[in-house]
């Protein structure tokens, strides 16, 4: 009895080898977890895109409700694949959307909002290199946060929002927190 | 032979490549190389195998000017870097850290090589105490093989 052991461990070495790797084909290697979940969001005091009529994107925007804070830039290609679910966003009404034009002239930041139509609340510009969106731990364009009432940071999604995106994640989110 | 010498030289004189430009660099030669340490050790986050020091992507950029920001304002190099891990994560240093949630990272090849040498050497042991001459009999197995003998008779 303890020899057959013997001779099965191996094979059940290897099984639990295949389990690991067959896992690993299908995990992403782009997904990088944040570390800022939970915690509050960075210290930001980001001016406003020339001509935009707010006054720019502050800490303290991000508290009293809860919003969604979408990294976005002109020269971002994704951006304009995501823009048009952003302006379906802002015509539901659900939460306010607040962007931070990540390493951008903010003249052209403006010019493409101007073209593709703004979903935003506010917006604040960041130029390179970007400290605010560093202190967010941006890696690229477009990023979401979902921030909460007390201006905590509660969920990150990286690249871009769809239908499937919104439905099945970011809008339970929102409405879970919003109560 | 004039030209192998002059091939060597100029081999000898190509500076490894880097991402990094002049325009970026700090004028304090002390402080520049600091900042060079600091970028060969974290992460570009968009490229993921390479240095921010080797790496031509925008971010790989920003974050060698931030680094070059933090160095001048007066921060250590370890400051420096757990500024970075602070927004990005362990994740951030090509050189991941010695803690509670990596100790089988560092530690597993060293327990499997000594598991392995443990493993082999009780083979080695049976082995050796299998192929020993088999011990005599005491006496009074003597009398009872004498006695079975006996018996057959």
């Amino acid at each position: 009895m303890k020899s057959r052991l013997a001779y099965l461990l191996p094979v059940l070495i290897f099984v639990g080898l295949l389990g690991f790797f067959f896992k690993g084909l299908f995990l992403d290697p782009k997904a990088i977890p944040s570390v800022l979940i939970d915690k509050p969001v960075p210290n930001i005091d980001l001016a406003a895109l020339p001509g935009r009529g707010d006054t720019g994107l502050k800490t303290e925007h991000l508290k009293g409700q809860v919003s969604l804070v979408n990294i976005f830039g002109s020269w971002c290609v994704a951006c304009v694949a995501e823009h048009p679910y952003l302006m379906k966003i802002k015509a539901e009404g659900v939460v306010p959307i607040m962007g931070i034009d990540w390493r951008d002239d903010p003249a052209a930041g403006m010019a493409w909002l101007q073209k593709h139509g703004d979903p935003y609340l506010r917006v604040g510009a960041d130029p390179a290199p970007g400290h605010a969106s560093v202190d967010f731990g941006v890696t690229g364009a477009p990023e979401s946060f979902i921030v909460d009432k007390d201006g905590r940071i509660r969920y990150k999604h990286v690249g871009i929002i769809d239908d499937r995106v919104w439905k099945q994640t970011l809008l339970p989110i929102i409405k879970e927190l919003q109560k | 032979m004039k030209r192998l010498i002059l091939i060597l030289a100029a081999i000898a004189v190509c500076a490894p490549a880097l991402a990094v430009d002049p325009g970026e660099m700090l004028k304090d030669p002390a402080l520049e190389a600091r900042a060079r340490d600091v970028g060969a050790e974290l992460r570009c986050v968009v490229c993921q195998n390479q240095s921010i020091d080797d790496s031509d992507a925008d971010l790989a950029k920003d974050l060698r000017q931030i680094v070059r920001e933090r160095i001048t304002a007066g921060d250590s190099n370890d400051q420096v870097k757990q500024y970075l891990v602070d927004r990005y994560g362990d994740y951030v240093l090509l050189r991941p850290p010695f803690n509670a949630k990596t100790l089988l990272l560092w530690l597993g090849p060293l327990g499997l090589a000594v598991a392995a040498f443990a493993v082999g050497l009780g083979y080695y042991r049976r082995q050796k105490r299998e192929s020993l001459p088999p011990s005599p009999l005491s006496a009074q197995e003597r009398q009872e093989v004498e006695r079975l003998m006996k018996d057959r008779n």
